[in-house]
């Protein structure tokens, strides 16, 4: 299946992650492409936002895991002792299922990022914030209130601010964690659109729970279950003439 | 329903009612006693006072005749202390609280330090006391000075700031540290620039008030053995003082010689209980202005 993979980016090898006693995800070996849209779904509890978080490390932040196996990102093993997690992190953006911005301004929401990496000039900093809400698309909404607090954004500007928030660090990649779901859906399909334009220039991995957004979104899909990848090819493939059966009882609903 | 099951149901209903009425008058009456209470402590402080809480006692200095004696320099006292316990506290209870909820594994050892510090601030004051006598009076010398007393009252509230500030450090939601951290920031960039800006209201809150607690003790103080009666105001941090809460207890035990020094000892107490209400009330005020709201 992965025969026709170009331009690995993200390659894990028997990757398996243990919370305590329970096992969440079972020696997964995928190969995920740069700058393209990599969706990854199943039903819950079955490891996919385990497998997106063992991308970042964030899965370090909670007692009692460990993981197993490699997780190569340019040919580099990002468990390797040697490696520096908060420059990973930097490399790699992520945005929660939630949206969270800081209590403080969009300004300083933006600029957060870039200031902890060491950058202090203002006028560098007013780029950066410019650009990146641009690139969100937040640009013209917020253009004039870039001094409000951003809790007083609605929901779906709140998304986008954190989108913005995550490509001000200069990501390579952006891990996506259900970015959507908490949103209406006039939001989400901006960001739906907003992510077909990023992946010119970004690897982006998603975690989706809805099946169309998948579909209409994604270049790649990953199917897990139980913490394994069943299924992953490219997304027009696996929803039309899916190999697995189990993946067809997903995708047609009577499963998950 | 039959006719006498019915009859039975609204005799219970009755019941019911009745006994709400009760426990409605009941709670109210506690409340109004409490109330009544401190109405009553505060007439008779306040109706003592008159004629004698004026700018004269205010600006005055101690001295041996009631008329004469102004607090001055007791007022200095008390704030001088504060400016000794302000920052000792929030710098140690701030500290030791972002260790314990940011940095430290759960592990039997920090559940033990945590139970320690909330039973800590539950013991008598005046045992605080004896341990400034012993480690700040003699053991550093430093005798009955506004330092030693600052440090003994920065102790005995360590416990509460430490806990207070504890809780506003949990209620800091993991989505925003998580944010952080995925932007690639370490520990403490995450803990100084998101955690503690967002629990500072509430770690304010909870310095004020152990700050107002602070500077209403006065056992601790008496044990470190201030004296009766000083006539100068303290120059320095080293300088012996008396604070307010000593000062209304010395002039309290000595009404049996002089009655007129139950009038300045209320007049001391309405002084107290201003820079009380100031304090508490400052604290509401950045709790209202701050609220929550992720």
């Amino acid at each position: 299946m992965a025969d026709k993979l170009q331009n690995i980016q993200i390659r894990t090898e028997a990757l398996s992650l243990h919370y305590g006693a329970f096992q969440a995800l079972k020696e997964v070996d995928l190969d995920i492409p740069a700058r393209r849209i990599t969706a990854l779904i199943g039903p819950s509890g079955c490891g996919k936002s385990t497998f997106l978080k063992t991308l970042n490390r964030m899965n370090d932040l909670i007692e009692g895991v460990r993981v197993s196996g490699k997780v190569l990102i340019d040919g580099e093993d990002i468990y390797d002792p040697a490696v520096d997690v908060p420059l990973l992190r930097k490399k790699i953006g992520m945005v929660f299922q939630k949206p969270n911005p800081f209590p403080m301004t969009v300004y300083d929401n933006i600029a957060y990022g870039p200031r902890i990496h060491g950058i202090r000039n203002r006028r560098d900093l007013d780029e950066i914030v410019v650009r990146s809400l641009k690139d969100a698309a937040l640009w013209p909404e917020v253009k004039d209130r870039l001094k409000t607090n951003a809790l007083d954004l609605s929901g779906g500007q709140q998304q986008r601010l954190c989108i913005a928030r995550a490509l001000a660090v200069e990501p390579e990649i952006l891990l996506l964690d259900e970015s959507t779901s908490a949103l209406d859906p006039a939001s989400t399909s901006k960001i739906e659109d907003l992510m077909t334009q990023l992946k010119a220039r970004y690897t982006i991995v998603m975690v989706t729970h809805n099946m169309q957004q998948a579909a209409r979104i994604s270049d790649w899909t990953a199917v897990f279950m139980l913490g394994e990848v069943i299924e992953y090819n490219r997304t027009g493939q696996l929803f039309n003439q899916p190999r697995e059966q189990q993946t067809e009882a997903y995708l047609t609903g009577r499963f998950g | 329903m039959n006719m006498p099951a019915k009859q039975a149901l609204k005799r219970r209903l009755k019941r019911r009612k009745r006994l709400d009425l009760v426990m409605r008058a009941l709670s109210f009456f506690a409340a109004v006693f409490s109330l009544v209470v401190l109405a009553i402590v505060l007439y008779r402080v306040v109706v003592q006072s008159i004629g004698w809480l004026n700018i004269k006692f205010l600006t005055g200095t101690l001295s041996m005749f009631p008329e004469k004696a102004g607090i001055s320099g007791v007022i200095l006292g008390s704030l001088l202390l504060m400016v000794i316990v302000i920052p000792v506290t929030l710098i140690l209870g701030v500290a030791t609280a972002v260790y314990l909820e940011e940095y430290s594994r759960r592990s039997v050892l920090r559940s033990v330090v945590q139970t320690a510090i909330a039973n800590l601030a539950g013991v008598p004051s005046v045992i605080f006391g004896l341990l400034g006598l012993t480690v700040f009076s003699r053991f550093l010398g430093l005798g009955s000075s506004i330092l030693a007393g600052g440090l003994t009252l920065s102790l005995l509230v360590l416990p509460l700031v430490v806990v207070s500030s504890s809780e506003a450090i949990k209620a800091v939601p993991l989505f925003l540290r998580d944010a952080s951290y995925a932007l690639g920031a370490t520990k403490w960039t995450t803990t100084w620039r998101v955690v503690l800006p967002t629990a500072m209201p509430g770690i304010l809150t909870g310095n004020i008030l152990a700050l107002s607690r602070a500077i209403g003790e006065t056992a601790p103080l008496v044990v470190l053995g201030i004296p009766a009666l000083i006539l100068r105001s303290p120059r320095s941090l080293l300088d012996d003082f008396t604070a307010l809460p000593v000062q209304i207890y010395y002039w309290t035990l000595d009404t049996v010689l002089t009655p007129e020094y139950a009038h300045l000892a209320a007049a001391t107490i309405l002084v107290l209980l201003v820079m009380m209400f100031v304090l508490n009330g400052s604290a509401i005020v950045i709790r209202r202005k701050f609220a929550r709201r992720y």
